[in-house]
């Protein structure tokens, strides 16, 4: 089934009894060309594009839960491509083209909306750091424009500009960043996965690999033994407990990032705004709510939970931003956790076990990628050659030397 | 999260600042054959497990202690601490 405008009229007007799931659930075949591990935005991206774009078949997803369970149903919903570093710029730009063709591609509304995303900068130092992050993604094709501290002011007239400590001397924006859906993004593709053939099994989690000579056969499943020629990894968050499977030991520390949202407000914020003295992104819900996060808690963790010390921590940046917030009642808060990876850069390889291929190490900059990460990653699978955007992801980058490291921080996880 | 520190009694864990895997103490021998390898994966590699995990705090706002930690990542739940200089010593590692 198609939706359109005319197909909701015609259900509204025949009392609703049109609609159909919106994907099967199938029950596992005993043999798959792919099967991919994770039902998240980009296990179900990578379904989809193999199917579509590189006219393969016989593809499973894989879920131990629901599809969209995890990160891709728990994020702050950005979208951009502001990266400094060539082994990233062309790859998340890519994603951010990919984004805007997303809803007419899919046929879903995944309310992927452009609003716009602005840095604020507070020094001298900084300013010049961000004219050349914004020089290097107008290099890779991606639009930038450095605003002065009138031009904020124009668009967040509220903003605390003369603070003592961090004075917002201006911001690097991004017009054609935005928000997007994130659970939307999640069905969108499952939709338009299933009706590219592709089997999504939920309730399915993958306990053990198969591997013969060097060779994967296929995965030992809570649902029983599903044979397959190649296995794509497509967990982040719970990467290093899937890959221990094959034996395998991998440059990540699992962390926890909590996000929040206020009660429902009116109006205020048109875009995602981010404070530069810290580590602080928000922006506005469609209903209202103020959706923001800081940094992840900083230990080890797969509690889906995090502590105070970063809650106060993140209250104080909303604070020192918008003074106005003080106001405004906190909602909700949650958990969700992150492949934190040794260069804060993501992961997208073969492995040393023919067939055996995995995705992750996300860090929290997953959910924007996702359109990409699913081409890319379909593309890995279906030729055994990296794309274009993607040939520095290697998974033994840190025996080579090139990492690509945005901060600058080293081997240390939690500093990305 | 409350840290038990060994000589300081219970103390909140922002006070301290976490590093990561205890095993980060056991420094390859730097004249070993294989001491590339080695300082590769000591450097970069983790077992990152979903259970007990020992781990290196030190206590920055504090007594400028090491402690190593175990921790359990489900839970949260902190089932020892010690010193980290003990534990180097126990482990041989300065004789």
């Amino acid at each position: 089934m198609r939706y359109s405008g005319f197909r909701v009229i015609k259900e509204a007007l025949t009392g609703h009894r049109g609609w159909g799931p919106a994907w099967r659930d199938p029950e596992p075949k005993a043999e798959y060309d792919y099967v991919i591990i994770g039902g998240g935005g980009h296990g179900l991206a990578t379904a989809y594009y193999l199917a579509k774009e590189y006219k393969q078949s016989r593809i499973a997803v894989l879920e131990k839960g629901w599809i969209g369970g995890g990160n891709v149903g728990r994020n702050t919903t950005i979208v951009r491509s502001n990266y400094l570093l060539d082994g990233n710029e062309p790859f998340y730009e890519f994603s951010l083209k990919l984004w805007e063709g997303l809803e007419q591609e899919l046929n879903y509304n995944a309310m992927m909306s452009q609003r716009g995303i602005i840095n604020l900068m507070h020094s001298d130092a900084q300013r010049d750091a961000y004219i050349r992050r914004g020089n290097a993604m107008i290099l890779n094709g991606a639009d930038a424009q450095l605003l002065d501290q009138k031009q904020v002011l124009e668009k967040y007239p509220f903003l605390n500009v003369k603070n003592a400590r961090f004075p917002v001397m201006g911001g690097l924006l991004q017009a054609r960043a935005g928000t997007a859906r994130h659970d939307a993004v999640a069905w969108g593709y499952a939709r338009a996965a299933d009706q590219c053939g592709v089997d999504i099994i939920q309730n399915c989690e993958v306990t053990g690999f198969k591997i013969e000579g060097g060779k994967i056969r296929g995965v030992e499943t809570s649902r029983g033994f599903i044979g397959a020629k190649k296995v794509g990894s497509c967990v982040a968050g719970s990467s290093s407990k899937v890959m221990a499977f094959a034996g395998m030991r991998l440059p990540i520390e699992s962390h926890v990032l909590q996000a929040f949202v206020s009660e429902g407000l009116k109006p205020v914020l048109p875009g995602v705004i981010t404070f530069g003295a810290g580590h602080f992104y928000c922006s506005q819900s469609d209903k209202g709510g103020l959706v923001f996060g800081g940094n992840i808690d900083g230990y080890n963790t797969y509690a889906s939970r995090g502590n105070l010390p970063m809650v106060e921590d993140v209250m104080e940046e909303a604070i020192a931003m918008f003074p106005m917030l003080g106001r405004a009642r906190l909602l909700r808060s949650w958990g969700g956790i992150m492949d934190m990876s040794m260069d804060g850069t993501p992961i997208i390889d073969k492995t040393h076990i023919d067939g055996l291929y995995f995705n992750g190490g996300w860090c929290y900059g997953g959910f924007k990628a996702t359109p990409a990460s699913g081409m890319v990653y379909a593309h890995l699978l279906a030729t055994d050659a990296p794309h274009d955007t993607a040939t520095a992801f290697k998974l033994d980058r840190f025996h080579t030397g090139h990492m690509i490291d945005e901060k600058g921080v080293g081997n240390q996880p939690n500093l990305h | 999260m409350i840290i038990n520190h060994p000589l300081l009694g219970p103390r909140d864990s922002s006070e301290f600042v976490y590093l990561g895997d205890a095993s980060l103490l056991n420094r390859p021998d730097w004249q070993a054959d294989d001491a590339l390898e080695q300082f590769i994966d000591y450097g970069h590699t983790r077992d990152n497990p979903a259970g007990l995990h020992r781990e290196l705090w030190y206590h920055e706002q504090g007594d400028r202690s090491w402690l190593v930690v175990t921790r359990n990542t489900v839970t949260h739940e902190i089932t020892s601490v010690e010193l980290a200089r003990d534990v180097a010593r126990t482990e041989g590692r300065f004789e």
